[in-house]
């Protein structure tokens, strides 16, 4: 390991152009970078992919469609057909956490989703859209979402508080579930690296164990965009259905 | 010295939160094995609960390591 490159070294901010408006901080750094190339890469993929639409499609429009297919099932699995909808919010957050986990695992780069501050505000999005849907659509009737259908009454000021509590805490554990992923993922990897060059011939073992770990992310990089889509999916089937 | 040795110490007492969550990964898998052998038809809808089941498990895990990084790092 380099001198001063510690493990955490890797989600260091780095600022590339001052920018001050008020009182507030926006200067544009390299997690805003990161995040540009993603929103450009998407939508590329997106353009590009459904630029000559055919009947049979080539392997680019079919990557699109698949990707396209797999949200579409998700929210028909978990949703149903009135939750077609959502479809593009649902595919949108999906495919932004996705393209920026996968950009991560490239060498040299900067994963903004292991700041908690990146998924903490795109967590706080969906919770507060989801009770606003659920607000709109069903009233004051929203309320009766807090208490457990069928628990008799003397039961009641027990679970309501619970439930409370089970239900402001979604986006704190929506946003650090995948911030905590991301950042323990990246800094196991740099750790064992670390053992590669202070081992000598005996740092093929570790070698090995970190191109092992390295699929392994990229396995966690779905997952966790997959597990984030999901649920927002059940927070809006909850929003509509309301048990 | 003796802060730094205690901050050590009480990140090592942080992890051990993840022992629970390494059992329920364990019982998780090993009812998606049992759910699937039992009826290989349901594979994809169980998977899907499998999958949801345990990102909600090891988020708690994360939660740990989140508090011993915490901890040392800070």
């Amino acid at each position: 390991m380099a001198a001063g490159a510690g493990p955490l070294e890797q989600f260091k901010i780095k600022n590339l152009g001052d920018l001050q408006i008020g009182s507030y901080d926006i200067s544009f750094t390299n997690s805003s970078l990161m995040m540009v190339v993603t929103v450009v890469l998407i939508a590329a993929f997106m353009i590009f992919g459904i630029r000559r639409q055919l009947m049979v499609p080539g392997r680019f429009q079919s990557l699109v469609e698949l990707s396209f297919k797999f949200i579409e099932g998700l929210i028909d699995d978990t949703i149903g057909k009135e939750g077609r909808r959502y479809l593009p919010a649902i595919f949108t957050v999906f495919m932004f956490i996705l393209v920026g986990n996968l950009l991560g695992m490239l060498p040299y780069q900067f994963t903004f989703t292991s700041h908690i501050i990146v998924t903490f505000v795109m967590a706080a999005v969906v919770f507060v859209l989801v009770t606003i849907l659920a607000i709109v659509k069903h009233g004051m009737h929203f309320f009766s979402f807090f208490v457990p259908p069928g628990a008799p009454l003397y039961m009641w000021p027990l679970l309501i508080p619970i439930e409370i509590i089970s239900y402001l805490s979604r986006p704190i554990s929506l946003s650090v579930r995948l911030f905590a992923n991301m950042l323990a993922g990246h800094t196991l990897i740099k750790v064992i690296a670390g053992f590669i060059p202070t081992l000598g011939i005996f740092g093929v073992a570790p070698f090995a164990l970190v191109i092992g770990l390295t699929g392994l992310e990229i396995l966690i990089a779905f997952l966790q965009a997959y597990v984030f889509a999901i649920l927002t999916c059940l927070y809006i089937n909850d929003a509509l259905n309301l048990h | 010295m003796e802060l730094e040795a205690a901050k050590v110490i009480g990140a090592g007492l942080a992890v051990i939160g993840v022992i629970g969550a390494g059992i329920g990964i364990g019982n998780i898998f090993s009812s998606f094995i049992l759910a699937v052998g039992r009826n290989p038809a349901a594979r994809g809808e169980v998977f899907t609960m499998t999958m949801l089941g345990f990102a909600l498990v090891e988020a708690i895990a994360l939660f740990a390591l989140v508090i011993a990084l915490l901890i040392l790092f800070r």
